[in-house]
């Protein structure tokens, strides 16, 4: 009797958790899964990159087209980030702080980028300004080019951006009420000091994650700028085309170095991300996807 | 008296309040969601409708776009049923145990949400190619440049969305309902298969659509990996691409309307999964 029970207590377990067996196998079969699936694909685009050292490396870098891809990189995104960042605040404004009919419906169309395919936001703007539009012969008449030329990749860019910050900023807006607002504003404060002293600090860190990731997907995106670009070299292509038009000319190293920036800034954004997760959650709230 | 009768039953745009901005606010986001948005697809299904029916049909019957179509569906399909399978999995690992690297697994979790697509087809490309390191270890099996490869990179793509959707409710789960399941006779498997799996539903519905639907419509993770050969592992997206640089712009536009009209019935589903789901459990 009394050795029955010893042997039971040792075999005791938690009853509503599973054994020390199951959870390691499970772990185990995760660690397998992410390896194939995210660990070795991101490890081998830094290995394939330095695959012939450092100098060739650099000197794929240094090279005057992928320079100007990254130039390009760079301006494309100090648009659209910006121009998103204050739609995002003016739509989670008006969306937050006022009680009004439709809200819903502008809430599923401001998503809707997220679920149209990237090719189709590019398509969109080859039918609106292509030779064959209306827009695109009358605006060629003024000298204006905006298809295959920097504007045509910034508005595809805009597009597929388009949600970002927005949908940050509703979900957390909508927390905060209006109750802050209100009390500044009857303590005399005007619309935009009430903007810039109260609702600004309270978003701030939402605000800058929403920027974070919208940055991300400006700098990288693929599909809707390749359709609009014309991969003009030097001109009107940006990192992710000249990564594209390297690896189909074989030119595996130049092609990963080019691509190992963008992965080191994906990295950045999921460190930068995860610490404002960690330290400012509160202020973040709905944050997560 | 009839003043103010008519003042509270007259239908208004808005609810009365103090805080300024409303129309600048309002105005502002709809003349710029108008002007990004909705005009540039307004021309697509405008362009669309002036195909007609039946150029519309003739081109969607095309045996080559029908293929593109089966395959870009088909594979997006077979990856949101693994990142269901592993998704979920990922989710109860990351939230239930405790391993050294937690944090940094779920941090990486949402690196698809952050690596650019094209830097992950490439990547994807050359590992699971015939003499990759990883297609190289499957060798008889044919992974790289088929339809298998497409499904490899959408998994890829689509892992966050199951994750994601999934872990923010199994770490509001109650314990007291999984020890109440125990203390009433259950082993583990049938507690979570009865007890914990029901309520998760929802959520892991949810995030196969939205995996889903962003498999249907991806690009740059895919070409590099898929061979691209027309009928067999040639997706939708890649065919508008091609269709537009032959200038074949109705068919191009045609491919495009009906993935649009798709995803928008995906997003109809997804909302309703959510509204049904809100209405039997409370939450999402």
């Amino acid at each position: 009797m009394s050795d029955n029970a010893c042997a039971r207590k040792t075999a005791f377990r938690n009853p509503a958790d599973e054994s020390f067996t199951t959870k390691a196998l499970l772990v185990a079969v995760s660690l397998v899964f992410l390896t194939f699936f995210l660990f070795l694909p991101l490890v081998s685009v830094f290995v394939e990159a330095f695959r012939e050292g450092w100098g060739s490396y650099q000197e794929a870098l240094v090279e005057p087209d992928a320079w100007a891809a990254i130039r390009l990189t760079l301006l494309v995104a100090a648009i659209a980030v910006p121009l998103n960042l204050v739609f995002g605040v003016a739509a989670a404004w008006a969306i937050a702080k006022f009680e009004f009919k439709g809200k819903a419906f502008l809430i599923t169309l401001i998503d809707l980028p997220f679920s149209i395919s990237p090719v189709i936001s590019g398509l969109v703007y080859v039918l609106l300004f292509g030779s064959r539009s209306l827009l695109g012969p009358f605006l060629k008449s003024y000298g204006i080019e905006i298809l295959f030329a920097v504007p045509g990749i910034v508005l595809a860019t805009i597009f597929v951006t388009f949600p970002f910050v927005a949908r940050e900023l509703i979900p957390l807006m909508q927390d905060q009420g209006t109750g802050d607002e209100e009390a500044a504003l009857s303590l005399g404060a005007s619309g935009w000091q009430t903007f810039w002293h109260v609702t600004l600090p309270n978003i701030k860190w939402g605000l800058l994650y929403g920027v974070l990731l919208c940055n991300a997907r400006a700098m990288g995106e693929f599909g809707a700028v390749s359709v609009v670009s014309g991969r003009i070299r030097g001109l009107t292509n940006t990192m992710p085309l000249h990564v594209e038009i390297l690896y189909n000319e074989y030119n595996m190293v130049a092609a990963f170095a080019v691509a190992s920036l963008l992965a080191l800034l994906a990295l950045v954004t999921l460190a930068l991300k995860t610490i404002l997760e960690l330290r400012f959650g509160a202020g973040i709230a709905g944050g997560r996807h | 008296m009839t003043n103010i009768t008519a003042a509270s039953t007259r239908w208004r745009l808005k609810q009365p309040s103090i805080i300024p901005g409303f129309g600048l606010t309002l105005g502002f986001s709809l003349a710029y969601l108008s002007l990004i948005i909705l005009i540039p697809v307004a021309g697509l299904l405008w362009r669309s409708a002036a195909l007609g029916w039946s150029g519309f049909l003739a081109i969607l019957a095309d045996e080559r776009t029908l293929r593109a179509l089966y395959v870009s569906f088909g594979t997006a399909f077979v990856a949101a049923l693994v990142n269901v399978v592993f998704g979920t999995m990922l989710a109860w690992v990351l939230t239930r145990y405790r391993f050294p690297g937690r944090r940094l697994i779920d941090a990486l979790v949402d690196l698809p949400f952050a690596l650019p697509t094209a830097v992950a087809g490439i990547a994807f490309a050359s590992l699971y190619a015939p003499n990759g390191w990883i297609g190289s270890l499957f060798m008889p099996l044919r992974i790289g440049y088929t339809p298998y490869g497409i499904v490899i990179a959408l998994i890829f793509i689509g892992l966050p969305f199951v994750v994601r959707t999934v872990q923010p409710l199994m770490e509001e789960i109650d314990r007291e309902v999984e020890e109440a399941a125990a203390t009433l006779g259950a082993n583990r498997f049938q507690t979570i298969l009865q007890v914990l799996l029901p309520a998760l539903t929802p959520a892991i519905l949810t995030g196969f659509a939205l995996a889903f639907a962003r498999g249907v419509g991806e690009y740059g993770s895919v070409i590099f990996i898929a061979g691209n050969i027309p009928y067999v592992s040639e997706i939708a997206p890649l065919l508008i691409v091609i269709r537009l640089e032959e200038f074949n712009y109705a068919g191009a536009t045609a491919i495009a309307t009906i993935m649009l009209l798709i995803s928008f019935a995906m997003l109809l589903v997804i909302n309703l999964i959510q509204a049904w789901s809100r209405k039997r459990y409370g939450n999402v």
